[in-house]
């Protein structure tokens, strides 16, 4: 507790814990403003970071490249959807077989796609993630291309998901424990271990780590959060499609978490917000430029992309001051 | 037993252009040792330079002439401006920056040529069929392209090992601070092979047109296919490319053309043929798991 104080004197603790106290009392601002539509914008916000801190564990942390990480949302979607159009409404079970196949998922494409280095595991967990999706499109019982409709997960006497303002708490709390959960691993020997490889595997492997194992086990825990963020994206709009895991969804999650920062903490929550803030705050600064460019704001958004890749290294998490061991890249 | 030819025909056909795209993807990984995820927008530009051009002119063959140096010229601007500070990078940089090339060529698009698919014409001297053998038709088209696709291998092939650039490409791909050191003008051998990728992917781009359209995001997810086609061929590689391209091409036409017919013994007819193009689909990638788990740098690709 006293380090936790002692964090908000810094200008990166205080900055995080003002954005997280804002998202904690946004349902009660945008019903104070009467601007429903931003409750929505924020829910969507809270899922893609949580999706985010879990690819910055095996991204940030382990530094493979994982450009499938799309699969698991889709994976734990589906596993939603399906067992939700198959009258099985009950989060109790939904939740916990989602998360499973996530994992196993995670699991599967891990002790193929680890024996392959760089650019090519950057490649095969691509061609995984392709292979959901086009597995997806292709189960015409559940609605094919066009997806399917879904009934929220229920949680008699606990929580009503349909109401908005408690789902947007419930995946703020998921958020809140995945990011705690995250600092817990990353100063945990496992942790160490896992960012040890990143910088010299050899030098673990001789030190006699099974970084094999380890990174196994990093992707699988990678999975299950990401099945995670595919249950809540699943209920948030009742819907699931192949949509949702194409591989430029894989691609937006690494913008999110480079955009944060890789490797630290709370990167996943700063590159979530900046990258909906952006298409929020582009979309009507264009048009007050022209009428009608706001259409086309990711024309402007493209080259962003293209500078912070250029210039901003560290990202977000790096303009808040100089690291302070609080960052693990 | 016709159909199976005539199967197979189309698989060669997606397969050339195919190795098309794959051949500027793999040159760019394999010498600039770049992941140039843009190389798909090189295609789609390609398509929509052609239409632009062939409206102008009335005439597909002058069209596709103009679209080609237009591509190239295309190629060595995001090269000069984009793609020659991501090199020394690591190839997390370079999907961020060519994810957001991605994003602005798609929505460029948008805004110059409207959000509305093109459509152009199969030439008026190719709207035919040919007998490729007695008494089996072809749409001519359809066999130009292979015809086209399969002169542009061979051009590649002669060029790459028998020509003073091939020469200094191959250096390249080996060891390029060797080649730089030896005073060859690198900077321009990247600008060259990076706008040489970009006339081929317009090629592509150009000649698949007729046979879909042209539409916005058209090189996205056959960009991941390129990406599966030079990893199995093994990363570098122009006769890996190749035979992996003929592979994928033949595992997509002949998936599509017969599973169909195969799933119907144990599903229904409406479900087997929505499942067989996604089936066919997921071959391919079960090919590419198989052969990395096999060989973890491709078929032909350098054992590191």
């Amino acid at each position: 507790m006293s380090s936790l104080l002692a964090s908000l004197r810094t200008p990166r603790g205080l900055i995080t814990a003002v954005l997280l106290l804002l998202l904690a009392v946004l349902p009660l601002l945008t019903q104070a403003f009467d601007q429903r539509y931003l409750l929505s914008v924020g829910t969507r916000v809270v899922i893609w970071a949580i999706a985010a801190v879990s690819l910055n564990i095996i991204l940030g942390y382990g530094g493979l490249v994982s450009f499938g990480h799309a699969a698991f949302f889709g994976i734990g979607g589906y596993a939603v959807g399906i067992l939700s159009a198959s009258g099985i409404d009950s989060g109790w079970l939904q939740w916990p077989v989602a998360i499973l196949a996530a994992t196993l998922w995670a699991v599967l494409i891990g002790v193929l796609s680890l024996r392959t280095r760089g650019v090519y595991f950057l490649m095969i967990t691509l061609a995984f993630g392709q292979l959901v999706y086009y597995l997806g499109s292709g189960l015409e019982a559940y609605g094919g291309d066009d997806g399917l409709n879904i009934g929220r997960s229920r949680f008699p006497g606990l929580i009503d998901l349909r109401d908005k303002a408690s789902f947007y708490w419930l995946c703020l709390a998921l958020l809140c424990a995945a990011l705690w959960f995250c600092g817990r691993l990353a100063y945990s020997r496992f942790g160490f271990v896992l960012r040890g490889a990143r910088s010299n595997e050899l030098r673990m492997t001789a030190l006699g780590f099974p970084v094999f194992g380890y990174r196994l086990a990093a992707l699988a825990l990678s999975g299950a959060f990401g099945g995670l963020a595919g249950i809540l994206l699943a209920n948030e709009g009742a819907y699931v499609s192949p949509a949702m895991m194409s591989w430029v969804k894989s691609g937006d999650l690494i913008v999110i978490v480079v955009l944060g920062g890789t490797g630290a903490l709370f990167g996943p929550l700063y590159g979530a917000l900046a990258f909906f803030a952006v298409e929020e705050f582009l979309k009507p600064l264009l048009d007050l430029a022209h009428k009608g460019w706001g259409e086309y704001w990711q024309i402007v958004f493209g080259p962003l992309l293209v500078i912070v890749a250029l210039y901003a290294r560290g990202g977000i998490d790096s303009l808040l001051g100089k690291t302070d061991g609080r960052r693990h890249g | 037993m016709d159909y199976l030819l005539i199967q197979m025909l189309n698989g060669v056909q997606l397969g050339l252009l195919m190795f098309l795209l794959a051949a500027g993807l793999t040159l760019t990984f394999g010498i600039m040792d770049l992941v140039n995820l843009a190389h798909g927008s090189l295609y789609m530009m390609g398509a929509y330079f052609a239409w632009t051009f062939i409206s102008w002119t009335d005439s597909f063959v002058l069209g596709a002439l103009l679209a080609l140096p237009a591509a190239f010229l295309l190629g060595v601007i995001v090269e000069r401006v984009v793609a020659r500070r991501l090199y020394a990078r690591d190839h997390l940089d370079q999907v961020l920056a060519t994810f957001g090339l991605i994003l602005f060529f798609n929505e460029l698009v948008r805004a110059v040529w409207g959000p509305d698919g093109k459509s152009i014409a199969v030439p008026g001297f190719l709207d035919r069929t040919v007998e490729v053998l007695p008494g089996l038709p072809y749409p001519a088209y359809r066999f130009a392209i292979i015809v086209v696709g399969g002169l542009v291998a061979i051009l590649l092939a002669w060029l790459v090992a028998r020509t003073r650039l091939g020469m200094l490409i191959r250096a390249g791909a080996s060891n390029r601070r060797m080649i730089a050191a030896l005073g060859v003008n690198i900077e321009l051998l990247f600008s060259l092979v990076f706008g040489l990728g970009a006339v081929f992917a317009g090629l592509a781009g150009l000649m698949a047109a007729p046979i879909g359209s042209v539409k916005i995001g058209m090189g996205d997810d056959i960009l991941i296919v390129a990406f599966v086609i030079i990893v199995i061929g093994g990363i570098g590689s122009i006769k890996g490319a190749f035979v992996a391209a003929m592979l994928v091409g033949q595992i997509d036409i002949v998936g599509r053309a017969f599973l169909p017919d195969f799933l119907k013994t144990f599903m229904s007819p409406t479900a087997a043929s929505g499942a067989a193009p996604a089936i066919s689909q997921v071959l391919v990638y079960v090919l590419m798991a198989g052969v990395l788990v096999w060989r973890p740098t491709g078929l032909f690709g350098q054992r590191s």
